[in-house]
């Protein structure tokens, strides 16, 4: 396929998933803010949302100061801000309008009403109708989207390259969340959290739907190295670091061009220390240095996934019939 | 402005319903409004979730707009459209025989039959296609040629666009859409189905490519998704199952077409181009062009590749060559035309500039490069102010225009918003040229929407109508 196209269903994979994390982040701060708290705490929870993504210096180009409608105004509407929701949507139709005649007429359609009913929401809206319910609706259509990918799509290559962009995206920011709720939950020294956490830790769960699904697993109480292992290594777990990169290396394998080798090498090994490693030994070692080295990984895999299949490289010399 | 005698497709000139039309006149009259107006809305909303809509450049970010789709068909009876498609097979091949003649011999120049200097002299003659041959011969192999039916009835050729015409997805979409929202319809009447287009179009491509090349690969070359008419590229490599390709998308070396995959460079055999000789290669036309292959004109040249249609087709279907086609039938083929032309006034000759200086009015005046309906006058439309601008003009530059006479174009009736009132149309159907000249029955279908208008292109308010060819 060219590699164009492989790039448009990447990014279009990478930015509907990012639209949904985004607002699974938004919705589980939003739930937050609605427990007791103090003014303090409330927007140290909001700033720590926008460091998730990167996003304090841009956002305070725009906003003197950190409210819950400032940074949900950003990170929903704001079409400067390229990681607003909106913004992902929009990225996210534009690629798959670039490669409509690739897609199935049901993605393509999926897809573009996603981004047509977008334009229909206003903050004035949202203040109406609840911003929950309008996370809802993102996740849905994600989940619409990927639903229609796996039952529409043909199982060639096109499909390879969407899920590697999806699950590469989602790796990425089941680490952002992690890890700025592990700093905001857990500061400096403290090892475990008190009993009036278990909210923070629940809503931690909540955001990557995984608050059951541990219960089912733990039968116990919710404690932050078990969490930080959930998120992290159980591969059996769909938002996990692990799964993530299961599925990234098993598409990657499918794709593998005669450059792709080395590609392919740090993917297998990301997903080996994944599979075979420990949260006793992750979180002596520090949570957060892990994290900061899986993002780094993950963004030289996606340089590299780029290189070797996406961006056109002209090399005549190669040409073959 | 008013024509006041035109030819109505649904009504005789007494106001009975015309035989082709009378069941779905009756069907029609059992309809509810409410029944009607819903399913225009819900046509409207389908166009939009299908994304079968164009880009408008200058607007607000994403705005895309839909080109209105009316629901009442346009009905063809079968013995009308043999006629039509035998005329429209006949007006083809002489126009690629032309096509091939002046890049080669120039015969019909040497036989005084078209000025010389009209040919090559024109912007659309490309020099650098001079002794190129082509596969099969074929230049002109997907066109899409506008007709108009005038007085009672009759068919006239109103232009041949032979570079990258456009429209043809509407046609399949617009019968889907049809076929959608009507079910019960297609009982009543034997349309000639359209959805083989793809089919036939692959195949024809096919069978154009390389001389030696077995199981060719052909591409669809679009000038990218912020084109007006993307849809449609993206629609028709979809049909066909062939890549959509943008220039930076491939490359040439020694001599043959390659695209950059996500396996490595691979072949290209065939390229159905839709972008403009002057951008599809910098090194060989508009260097600033980013649409195109560098290299392409000569692995083009060499046989290394196909491209439909050819570089330098636009030379047959200017309207300064127009009025000749008659004399090409005849030439090439010795045949008589079997549809007509409509008379044509040429303003760079003396004559017949005075004789459009003097009734402008009551003509219509079209620039010879002109496209898409700018760039011309309808003078019994115009204000007196519009229309002695329009005199300098031509005075300014005679050659530049040509006149003709104001056409009562048929009209058909059509939901607008005061209810259903007659609009004037014509018809683009799209020619098929490889082994063999095919056509899908029927074609686009454009209809002026505004009371009056002559103009049917869809950057000037123009609409579409599904085309129902009957079976005979």
């Amino acid at each position: 396929m060219l590699s164009r196209t492989a790039d448009h269903l990447y990014w279009m994979a990478r930015y509907m998933e990012r639209a949904e994390n985004i607002a699974r982040i938004l919705d589980v701060n939003h739930r937050m803010s609605l427990m007791p708290q103090s003014e303090v705490q409330a927007e140290q929870a909001w700033g720590a949302t926008l460091r998730i993504m990167g996003l304090e210096n841009a956002f305070h180009q725009h906003y003197a100061e950190i409210s819950a409608d400032a940074v949900l105004e950003f990170m929903i509407f704001n079409p400067e801000n390229p990681t607003s929701i909106r913004s992902c949507l929009r990225a996210a139709r534009e690629n798959a309008h670039a490669v409509r005649g690739t897609l199935t007429s049901e993605l393509w359609e999926t897809t573009n009403s996603t981004w047509l009913k977008m334009r229909d929401f206003t903050p004035h809206k949202l203040n109406d109708e609840g911003v929950s319910e309008f996370f809802e609706w993102v996740k849905f259509r994600s989940h619409l989207s990927r639903g229609v990918t796996l039952g529409t799509m043909l199982q060639d290559e096109a499909l390879r390259f969407i899920r590697i962009g999806t699950f590469l995206e989602r790796a990425d920011n089941t680490l952002r969340i992690l890890d700025v709720k592990y700093q905001l939950l857990l500061p400096a020294g403290e090892v475990e959290g008190g009993a009036a956490d278990f909210y923070q830790w629940s809503a931690l769960l909540r955001s990557v739907s995984a608050f059951e699904i541990y219960r089912r697993v733990y039968r116990d109480l919710i404690t932050p190295s078990r969490v930080a292992e959930m998120m992290l290594l159980r591969v059996d777990m769909p938002r996990s670091l692990a799964r993530c990169m299961k599925e990234v290396y098993n598409n990657l394998r499918v794709v593998s061009n005669d450059h792709s080798a080395e590609t392919e090498r740090r993917a297998g090994q990301m997903e080996a220390n994944t599979r075979f490693g420990k949260i006793d030994d992750i979180v002596r070692e520090g949570l957060h240095n892990y994290v900061v080295q899986a993002l780094g990984r993950i963004q030289d895999l996606g340089n590299r996934i780029a290189d070797d299949f996406l961006v056109p490289v002209s090399k005549p010399a190669e040409a073959t019939v | 402005m008013t024509v006041k005698t035109f030819y109505n497709e649904m009504y005789d000139p007494e106001g009975k319903v015309r035989p082709h039309y009378a069941a779905y006149s009756a069907w029609l009259s059992e309809m509810p409004e409410e029944k009607i107006a819903q399913k225009r809305a819900e046509a409207d909303a389908l166009f939009h979730r299908y994304g079968i809509t164009f880009a408008v450049y200058g607007e607000d970010e994403g705005t895309e707009r839909l080109i209105p789709f009316d629901i009442i068909p346009r009905i063809i009876p079968a013995h009308e459209w043999n006629v039509l498609a035998n005329g429209l097979r006949q007006r083809v091949k002489a126009l690629n025989a032309f096509i091939r003649d002046i890049y080669h011999d120039q015969e019909i120049l040497k036989a005084g039959h078209i000025p010389a200097e009209q040919v090559l002299n024109n912007a659309q003659y490309r020099k650098v296609m001079q002794g190129v041959d082509v596969p099969g011969d074929v230049y002109a192999h997907i066109a899409g040629v506008d007709v108009v039916r005038a007085g009672e009835g009759d068919y006239y050729v109103l232009e041949d666009n032979l570079r990258v015409p456009s429209g043809v997805s509407y046609t399949l979409e617009n019968r889907k859409m049809m076929m959608r929202l009507f079910p019960r319809l297609f009982s009543r009447y034997r349309v000639a189905p359209v959805d083989r287009y793809p089919d036939m179009l692959l195949n024809m491509l096919r069978s154009v490519a390389p001389v030696g090349v077995t199981d060719p690969t052909v591409v669809v070359l679009t000038p990218g998704a912020y084109n007006s008419a993307y849809f449609e590229h993206a629609f028709l490599a979809q049909q066909m199952g062939v890549e959509l390709v943008e220039g930076l998308d491939m490359f040439v070396d020694h001599g043959h077409v390659y695209m950059r995959t996500t396996r490595g460079p691979q072949r290209v055999d065939v390229i159905y181009r839709r972008v403009d000789d002057d951008f599809l290669d910098p090194l060989a036309f508009r260097p600033d062009s980013v649409l195109g292959v560098p290299g392409l004109l000569e692995a083009y040249q060499g046989g290394g590749v196909t491209l439909a249609n050819a570089i330098g087709s636009g030379v047959a279907d200017d309207k300064s060559i127009y009025p000749y086609v008659p004399e090409m039938v005849r030439f090439y083929l010795g045949e008589e035309p079997i549809l007509h032309n409509v008379p044509t006034y040429m303003c760079r000759k003396k004559d017949d500039l005075a004789y459009v200086l003097d009734r402008l009015p009551e003509l219509v005046v079209k620039e010879v490069h002109g496209a898409g309906g700018y760039g011309m006058l309808v003078g019994p439309a115009s204000t007196r102010d519009e229309i002695s601008s329009f005199r300098k003009l031509l005075l300014a530059h005679p050659e530049r225009y040509i006149a003709q006479p104001t056409l009562a174009l048929s009209a058909c009736p059509t939901f607008v918003e005061s209810g259903i009132a007659p609009r004037h149309l014509d018809l683009r159907p799209f020619v098929l040229s490889g082994e063999e000249i095919q056509l899908v029955p029927g074609g686009l279908t454009r209809v002026a929407l505004r009371e009056g208008s002559l103009v049917v292109n869809s950057s000037q308010g123009g609409g579409t109508k599904d085309t129902w060819v009957l079976e005979g």
